[in-house]
C-alpha cells in the first residue's frame, strides 16, 4: 500500500514510498533514521514523539504522513548544527535536566516552539507549554530551569 | 591508615582485574560494571571512581554496563546498591591498575616510585621531561592479576572529581535523541508486537491467525496457548497486526479481582504469614499481641494506607531477540542481565550457555516493571523467525496492564505517651504482598507473564515472605527512633490477585508514611514542634544533623494554617543507607480541596558524596515522583479487568503541578558511600500529609490524597483512626 510521498524534514526533502495513513512517527524513526522522536503512547498523551511542524508542536504518534504535505517538519536532530548543540540541549546537559532522559526529546521540541514565538516565557507560560509532556522521573524542576536559561541565553 | 579497605560482593566474586579495567591503545581506559544505567547516573558515577583513582581526566573513560558474556557479573542493579558494592569495587580496581601502571612506569624510566606523579593518564617523572603514557604502558595489553586490595585507595583530600559537579557521561548522547535501547537497529530486523489477554485469567477460546497472516508485511503469527503475538516487517504492521489480532480474539473472562471500594477490608481478611520485626529483620516464631502500657498519658492508633501503584514508565518495555545457529542474543533494559538468562533458558529448556544477554537503555523503570517480559515475549517472537532480529516493543496499555505493581500496603499504628510528651510504647503493623516477583531460575515456576499463558503453562513460584533485613513489606517499618518498648509485625498476604513486584523503595514508602505521619499526630498530641519531637527521639548524630539542616534550609515554622503549612518527613533507607528529611511547604484550597506543591527542600546525608548533581538529581527525582504517587496515583480495576490502561485512567504529576525543588547534601568526606537511589520516596508522603494538616488542620491518611479525600477529612469525617487520651 505505499504510495510516493514526499517529507521535507530538518532542511532536507525526501522521497519515500509508504503507506499515507502511517503514523510520521514510524517514518522518522525507521525510514529516515531520525530517532529522537520516541514512542511513548501512541495516542497522543504523553508528548514524547513532539516535532514541530509548521512551526507548531505537533505529536508525531497522531499525524499521518499523508497529512503532513510541504510543511516543513523539524526533528530534535534538526536542532543542533552540526556539532554545535542548541542552546535547548546545552542548557539540558549544563543542569543536568533528566534522569532517564527518554521524555528529553520531547520536551526541548515543545519547549523550543514556546521560545520561539516567547523570548521570555513567564513561569505559568512555560509550564503550560509543557504540561502535555509527562516525565515520569521527576526531573521537571531541572528541565525548568533548563529552558529558562536557554531562553535567557537566545535573548541575549 | 593501613588497613585493607573491605571486599565488597561484587569484587569477591570478579576478583580479575582485567574483568573490571582496561587500558586502551588511544589512551582511554575501559572500566566495566555488571551494574545497568537506569537513568541513575550509576555510570557516571563508576567513571568518577574510575577516573579520581586511575588520575585521568573523565572524557578519556568509558563505561560498558552488565553483558553476560563480558565484564563482571554483579547480580542486578537494585535496592540503591551499586555505588556501594560496584562502586566501591571499581574503586579499588582502578587503585590497583593505577599501581601497576606506575609500577611498570618506575622501571621504564629508571625512576623510584615517589619521584613518579600521574596527570591525566600520563606518569612523569617529577621536574623532568621524562614521562610515559599509559597507553604506551599498557595499551591493549591485560593486566592478567588478581585484585589483591593492597594499593590504597585516595585519601578525600586528593579528591579532584569525587563530591564536585560534573557531567552525566551518558547524557549528551540522549540530549541528541539517541542511546535507547528502543533507538538499537540492526539489518533484517523485525518488529513484533503482543496481545494479552483482556483480563488476567481470560481464557482465549478464538482467533483469527489467517486473516491476520495475510495483512501487509506480516511475517509470523504466534499462538501459543493464550499468547498471542505478530511478527512484522515494518513497525506500523506490527501495531495494525496487534490490533486485528486484538479485535479478531474472543476470550472467556472471569471475575477475579477484589471489590476496589473495599480493598483494605479485602486485604485484612485475606490468608497471610506474619512475622515479629526485631532491629528490622522478620523472626520466625508467633507473633504476640501487643497490649498497651500502664500509665500512658496519651494513647493513639490511626491506619494508613497505599493502593497498587504503577511504575508507568514513560517508554513502555521493549526487547530484541535473535535466535542464530541455536544461539539466542538479547537486548534488554533489565535490571539483572543474568537473572534474566537464567530464567529465559529454564522457561525455553535451553541451556543458559546458549544465550547473551546485554543491557541496553530503557527509559526509567523504577524496580520490576515490563522489562524483563517484554524480553521472554521477543524471545518467543523471535522464535519464529529463526535467524532475524525481533524488535519487541510493548504498547501502552501493555505496560499499564500487565506490568507488577508496588503492592497495595496498610499499616496500623498504635503509640502511647508519657506525661512528659515521650513516646513510651510504639506498634507497627504493616499488612502487604510480596514485593519482589522478579523472573529468575526457580526450577519449574515462572514469573514470566508469556510463560503463565503459554499452552504448557508455568505456573507462579508460591509467595514467599523475605526475611531478611529491612526487605520488602518490612523495609523501613522499624523505625530509627529510640523508643523504650517498640513492636514491628509484618504480615504477608498470600492472595495475589494483582501482580506485585518491586516498586522503588518497596515497603519503604508506605512504612515511612505510616512513621512519619504518626510522629507527627504523637507530637500534636504531645503539644510538641515536629522537629522537637522527632529530636527527642533520635541519638544518631547524623539523623539529627539532617533534620536540623532541612529545618534551617526552610525557614521551618512549625505551624500554619489559612490554607498554608509546612510538614517534615525523615528516614534513613533501611536504617543503613542515606539519612533524607523533606520538608515541603503546600497551599490547599479551602474549596475544592486541591493541594499545591510549592517547594520542597531536602537534605541528605549520603556518606562521601561522588556526584553531587547525580545524588541531587536522584533525591529531587524521588521526591517529585514520589509527591505524584501520594497526590495522584492508583491503579483502578473491576472485578475483572485492570482499568488503568492509558495517562487519562492513570494521571501523574504534570509540569504545572511540580513544586520547586531544593537540596542540601551533608557531606561526609572518608565515610562510605550510601545508597540514595530510593531514599527520598518514604519521607515524601508524610511530609505532604503533615504539612496539609498544619495547613487546614486535617489528617490525611490515605494515598492518594484526592480532592474528595481533602474535603471529607477538612469536614472532620474520620477516616480510619481513633484516638483516645
Amino acid at each position: 500500500m505505499g504510495e510516493p510521498i514526499e517529507l521535507y524534514v530538518n532542511g532536507t526533502r525526501h522521497p519515500l514510498e509508504v503507506d499515507p495513513t502511517t503514523p510520521l512517527l514510524y517514518v522518522l524513526r525507521n525510514d529516515l533514521g531520525l530517532r529522537a522522536a520516541k514512542f511513548g503512547c501512541g495516542i497522543e498523551q504523553c508528548g514524547t514523539c513532539t516535532v514541530i511542524v509548521a512551526g507548531e508542536a505537533a505529536l508525531a504518534c497522531g499525524l499521518a504522513v499523508g497529512q503532513v504535505g510541504d510543511r516543513e517538519v523539524i526533528t530534535l536532530e534538526g536542532l543542533a548544527e552540526g556539532d554545535t548543540l542548541h542552546p535547548l540541549q546545552r542548557a539540558f546537559l549544563e543542569e543536568q535536566a533528566a534522569q532517564c532522559a527518554y521524555c528529553v526529546p520531547g520536551v526541548i521540541m515543545a519547549a523550543a516552539t514556546l521560545l520561539a514565538r516567547v523570548d521570555d516565557p513567564s513561569d505559568a507560560e512555560l509550564r503550560g507549554a509543557l504540561a502535555g509532556n509527562l516525565c515520569r522521573c521527576g526531573a521537571q524542576p531541572r528541565m525548568l530551569r533548563a529552558v529558562r536559561r536557554a531562553a535567557e541565553e537566545l535573548r541575549t | 591508615m593501613s588497613e585493607k579497605p573491605p571486599f565488597s560482593p561484587s569484587l569477591r566474586n570478579n576478583p580479575d582485574l582485567d574483568t573490571w579495567i582496561g587500558i586502551e591503545p588511544d589512551g582511554t581506559v575501559r572500566v566495566s560494571t555488571g551494574k545497568v544505567e537506569l537513568g541513575q547516573g550509576i555510570k557516571t558515577a563508576i567513571a568518577r571512581l574510575a577516573a579520581e583513582e586511575l588520575d585521568i581526566s573523565l572524557e578519556r573513560v568509558r563505561v560498558e554496563t552488565a553483558d553476560t558474556a563480558r565484564g563482571p557479573q554483579e547480580f542486578m542493579t537494585a535496592g540503591s546498591m551499586s555505588v556501594e558494592t560496584s562502586g566501591n569495587a571499581v574503586r579499588l580496581a582502578a587503585a590497583e591498575a593505577r599501581q601497576v601502571l606506575l609500577e611498570t612506569a618506575a622501571a621504564r624510566l629508571a625512576a623510584p616510585l615517589s619521584a613518579l606523579e600521574v596527570a591525566d593518564g600520563v606518569v612523569r617523572v617529577r621536574g623532568s621531561e621524562l614521562s610515559v603514557s599509559f597507553a604506551e604502558l599498557y595499551g591493549g595489553r591485560a593486566f592478567e592479576r588478581k585484585i589483591t586490595g593492597e594499593a590504597m585507595p585516595k585519601s578525600p583530600e586528593a579528591y579532584r572529581i569525587l563530591g564536585r559537579p560534573g557531567p552525566r557521561i551518558d547524557l549528551r548522547a540522549k540530549v541528541e535523541g539517541a542511546g535507547f535501547l528502543h533507538d538499537l537497529t540492526f539489518p533484517g530486523m523485525l518488529h513484533g508486537r503482543v496481545v494479552r489477554p483482556p483480563s488476567p485469567a481470560a481464557e482465549l477460546i478464538d482467533v483469527d491467525e489467517a486473516a491476520v497472516r495475510a495483512l501487509p508485511g506480516v511475517v509470523a503469527v504466534v499462538r501459543d496457548g493464550r499468547f498471542l503475538g505478530v511478527v512484522a516487517e515494518r513497525e506500523e504492521q506490527a501495531i495494525r497486526a496487534r490490533e486485528r489480532l486484538r479485535e479478531s480474539s474472543r476470550w472467556s473472562e472471569h471475575e477475579t479481582l477484589p471489590a476496589s471500594e473495599t480493598l483494605f477490608e479485602w486485604l485484612l481478611e485475606q490468608p497471610r504469614e506474619s512475622y515479629p520485626v526485631v532491629d528490622g529483620t522478620p523472626e520466625d516464631r508467633a507473633v504476640e499481641p501487643h497490649a498497651d502500657p500502664p500509665r500512658a498519658a496519651v494513647t493513639l492508633e490511626a491506619t494508613y494506607t497505599r493502593p497498587f501503584t504503577m511504575h508507568a514508565s514513560i517508554g513502555p518495555s521493549a526487547a530484541i531477540a535473535e535466535f542464530s545457529d541455536d544461539r539466542l542474543t538479547v537486548w534488554t533494559h533489565s535490571q539483572g542481565v543474568a537473572v534474566a538468562r537464567g530464567a529465559i533458558a529454564e522457561a525455553l529448556g535451553m541451556p543458559p550457555d546458549a544465550i547473551r544477554v546485554i543491557h541496553a537503555d530503557g527509559a526509567g523503570c523504577y524496580g520490576h516493571n515490563g522489562a524483563d517480559d517484554a524480553a521472554f515475549d521477543a524471545v518467543l517472537l523471535a522464535r519464529a523467525v529463526p535467524s532475524r532480529p525481533v524488535r519487541l516493543q510493548w504498547m501502552r496499555d501493555d505496560e499499564h496492564a500487565w506490568e507488577p505493581y508496588g503492592p497495595a500496603m496498610l499499616i496500623q499504628s498504635r503509640g502511647s505517651l508519657d506525661a512528659a510528651g515521650r513516646v513510651i510504647d510504639w506498634s507497627h503493623e504493616v499488612f502487604s504482598n510480596p514485593h519482589v516477583g522478579r523472573p529468575r531460575p526457580s526450577g519449574d515456576r515462572s514469573e514470566f507473564v508469556a510463560a503463565w499463558h503459554r499452552a504448557e503453562p508455568m505456573q507462579r513460584p508460591e509467595p514467599r515472605a523475605a526475611l531478611f533485613s529491612h526487605a520488602g513489606i518490612h523495609r523501613n517499618a522499624d523505625p530509627v527512633y529510640v523508643f523504650p518498648r517498640k513492636r514491628v509485625v509484618k504480615h504477608m498476604i498470600k492472595s495475589r490477585p494483582l501482580r506485585t513486584s518491586s516498586l522503588r523503595g518497596l515497603g519503604a514508602y508506605a512504612n515511612v508514611f505510616a512513621i512519619e505521619s504518626f510522629m507527627d499526630e504523637l507530637a500534636h498530641a504531645a503539644g510538641v514542634d515536629p522537629v522537637e519531637f522527632r529530636l527527642r527521639h533520635l541519638e544518631d548524630p547524623r539523623a539529627r544533623a539532617v533534620i536540623q539542616a532541612a529545618a534551617e534550609r526552610a525557614s521551618w515554622r512549625g505551624a500554619g494554617g489559612d490554607g498554608r503549612g509546612q510538614g517534615l518527613g525523615f528516614a534513613r533507607y533501611k536504617n543503613a543507607q542515606t539519612y533524607v528529611a523533606v520538608i515541603m511547604d503546600v497551599e490547599v484550597d479551602d474549596g475544592s480541596g486541591a493541594i499545591r506543591l510549592i517547594r520542597a527542600l531536602i537534605a541528605a546525608d549520603a556518606g562521601q558524596v561522588v556526584d553531587p548533581e547525580g545524588l541531587s538529581n536522584q533525591l529531587e527525582g524521588g521526591v517529585v515522583q514520589a509527591a505524584s504517587w501520594t497526590l495522584k496515583e492508583q491503579v483502578l480495576f473491576d472485578r475483572t479487568r485492570i482499568t488503568s490502561t492509558d495517562w487519562e485512567s492513570y494521571p501523574i504529576l504534570g509540569f504545572h503541578e511540580v513544586p520547586e525543588v531544593e537540596t542540601v547534601l551533608l557531606n561526609q568526606p572518608g565515610a562510605p558511600f550510601l545508597g540514595a537511589g530510593e531514599a527520598a520516596q518514604g519521607p515524601t508522603p508524610a511530609a505532604i500529609a503533615n504539612a496539609v494538616f498544619h495547613a487546614i488542620g486535617a489528617r490525611l491518611r490515605e494515598v492518594p490524597f484526592t480532592k474528595e479525600r481533602v474535603r471529607a477529612a477538612r469536614q472532620g469525617a474520620p477516616p480510619r483512626s481513633a484516638g483516645q487520651e
